[in-house]
């Protein structure tokens, strides 16, 4: 899209690295997108169509979303989720802010395990950590059940902020190693304490780090399957659970329509998040600017 | 300069405490449990002594298990490699791109990545599967030229492409390919571009400037590229269960099978380790790799 407008306004021939203007990768380009686009494109096209097969377009419907919104059961784990995603992220960007914020700013004992520690939810392979989690509720922490909303999702809450916080961490050190400490000292100099110096120098100088790393955790506890399907009990459906069994069963426009709507929800979120960290944010740390 | 924790100790405790507690709490232990149950054997239904026996490791020497590691193994890097192959030119069209069309090329690799994992292999069932779009539209081009070839070509058999080992490669590929385009991005970007243009000036093609020029200055960028994308996808659960027959199970798959339906716990917590391992030791490798890298660099 992009690469063939700017072909157009430009006649001279491309430099020697101006790459996307030479067209065998432009193909590509278009292929790759044709790839990551067409499959999910299509699923969306076909929540609109009217015929039960999903296959031959027979004209546009809103039934299957009607359909999706009736049912009582989609429409409780898709509550369930956002409820967790919540939950886990408030969580995670504190606990995750406080680990950064430690690493950064203090000298301790054991500070290279602790930084090692917190790497290894990020690398360990979800099915491992699923099951851990499957055993310490189990075993260690078994979680009461006919708990009331929201206490019953605690368990999944748990996990998600154990595989969230870690990533959290390391998107506020990625802000915080552009953070002039002479600026907290002049702070403390001035009078303010400890606390006070952390809370109206420092946080504020994080804050973009926040949101971002609230969104990660916030699509990270959304997307996760694995970890939630060994977590849950058999009475706590959450959204990617309860699509995973209407998959398992057939392939309905019902599921193309309540997949649309997390989609639609994603995509808004991701634009919300740009929109926050201004338009750099995606080049952050390239770009222009440093060249 | 880091301040010593005595400085403040009140304001380091507090805000250790809560990161560290949970990170041993419902990280460690979890794990640390799974970690004994390996050496664990099943005592009646529900409970599993820990024995210090190493049976449970030598079990999954057994067929055919061997064979599912090493097809896991394959196929993840089989995944990883056309990551690569189809990655590496999207990074390098990306990374000399306009800025304006810089952003919206990232941003466009960016958001199937945010998209469900559950939703993008769904959407990928409904392309492959029997019924599904590619086969629709091959049915009506053989359709087509059957009818010019007057029925030369017989009746119409639909391609397999769900519920096999090309399916889960395919889907692994789809759903790992930002993960490697974006680590790729990164190293391409930092590059010091004179040297490019240096080596095309003194009559160098593209290509051999990719090879000579490119790849081993952005090798340790490449590596963990690499890493990114195999690790996850040795440990995909999802992909091949899904999308796969069955004949294309995967560790995971397996590791799923010993805690659910087969029940045996020690097994299953062998096996997982067994795959966490592996991530390790792929990992040690990168960090060798790396520091080779800064060596030579220095």
């Amino acid at each position: 899209m992009t690469s063939t407008t700017a072909a157009k306004v430009r006649k001279i021939p491309p430099g020697p690295l101006e790459y996307l203007r030479r067209w065998p990768l432009q193909a590509w380009l278009v292929l790759v997108g044709i790839f990551l686009y067409a499959p999910l494109v299509s699923l969306m096209a076909f929540s609109f169509n009217d015929s039960k097969r999903n296959i031959v377009w027979q004209g546009f419907t809103l039934k299957y979303y009607v359909k999706a919104l009736n049912n009582d059961s989609l429409i409780t784990a898709f509550g369930n989720s956002m409820t967790i995603a919540l939950c886990s992220t408030v969580i995670s960007v504190v606990i995750g802010a406080m680990a950064a914020i430690v690493l950064w700013r203090f000298r301790f004992v054991g500070k290279t395990a602790f930084n090692a520690g917190l790497a290894i939810p990020i690398v360990v392979p979800e099915i491992c950590m699923g099951v851990g989690m499957l055993v310490f509720f189990a075993k260690v922490l078994p979680w009461p059940h006919n708990l009331p909303w929201p206490l019953d999702l605690g368990n999944i809450i748990i996990a998600h902020v154990s595989f969230s916080f870690p990533f959290v961490a390391v998107v506020v050190r990625a802000r915080l190693a552009s953070f002039n400490r002479e600026l907290e000292e002049a702070a403390k100099d001035l009078g303010a304490s400890e606390f006070r110096a952390l809370m109206d120098v420092v946080v504020p100088h994080i804050q973009p780090s926040l949101i971002a790393g609230g969104l990660l955790a916030f699509t990270l506890s959304l997307d996760d399957f694995v970890i939630t399907f060994f977590t849950a009990g058999p009475d706590t459906i959450t959204f990617p659970v309860k699509v995973y069994s209407m998959v398992r069963f057939s392939v309905t426009p019902e599921v193309n329509a309540a997949s649309t709507i997390l989609i639609v929800i994603t995509v808004l979120l991701t634009f919300l998040a740009l929109k926050f960290q201004g338009s750099g944010a995606l080049t952050a740390g390239h770009g222009a600017d440093d060249k | 300069m880091e301040q010593s924790w005595r400085q403040a100790k009140t304001i380091f405790v507090t805000m250790i405490s809560a990161p560290l507690f949970w990170l041993v709490f419902f990280f460690f232990i979890p794990l640390g449990i799974v970690w004994l149950y390996s050496f664990g054997e099943n005592r009646g239904l529900i409970d599993i002594a820990f024995t210090g026996t190493w049976s449970n490791y030598a079990h999954a020497l057994d067929d055919p298990y061997p064979g599912i590691f090493w097809k896991s193994i394959w196929i993840a890097g089989l995944t990883t490699f056309l990551c690569l192959v189809i990655g590496f030119p999207v990074a390098l069209a990306i990374t000399f791109a306009p800025d304006k069309a810089k952003s919206w090329l990232l941003l466009a690799v960016m958001l199937p990545f945010w998209t469900n994992l559950l939703i993008r292999t769904y959407a990928l069932i409904a392309v492959l599967r029997t019924e599904g779009y590619v086969n629709m539209t091959y049915h009506w081009l053989f359709d087509m030229t059957n009818k010019v070839a007057g029925g030369a070509l017989g009746d119409f058999t639909p391609l397999a492409l769900l519920h096999n080992n090309f399916s889960v490669v395919f889907g692994l590929v789809f759903v790992n390919l930002p993960f490697m385009i974006l680590p790729l991005y990164s190293t391409l970007d930092r590059m010091d571009r004179s040297l490019l243009e240096a080596s095309l000036d003194l009559g160098a093609g593209h290509i051999s400037t990719l090879f000579n020029v490119v790849v081993p200055l952005a090798g340790a960028g490449i590596m963990s590229g690499i890493l990114i994308t195999f690790i996850p996808a040795l440990g995909s659960y999802l992909t091949p269960d899904l999308l796969g027959g069955p004949d294309s199970q995967m560790i995971a798959n397996i590791i799923e099978s010993q805690f659910k339906r087969a029940n045996n716990w020690p097994f299953g917590a062998a096996l997982s380790f067994i795959l966490v391992y592996l991530t390790f030791i792929g990992i040690a490798l990168q960090g060798l790799i790396e520091r080779k890298d800064k060596g030579r660099a220095a």
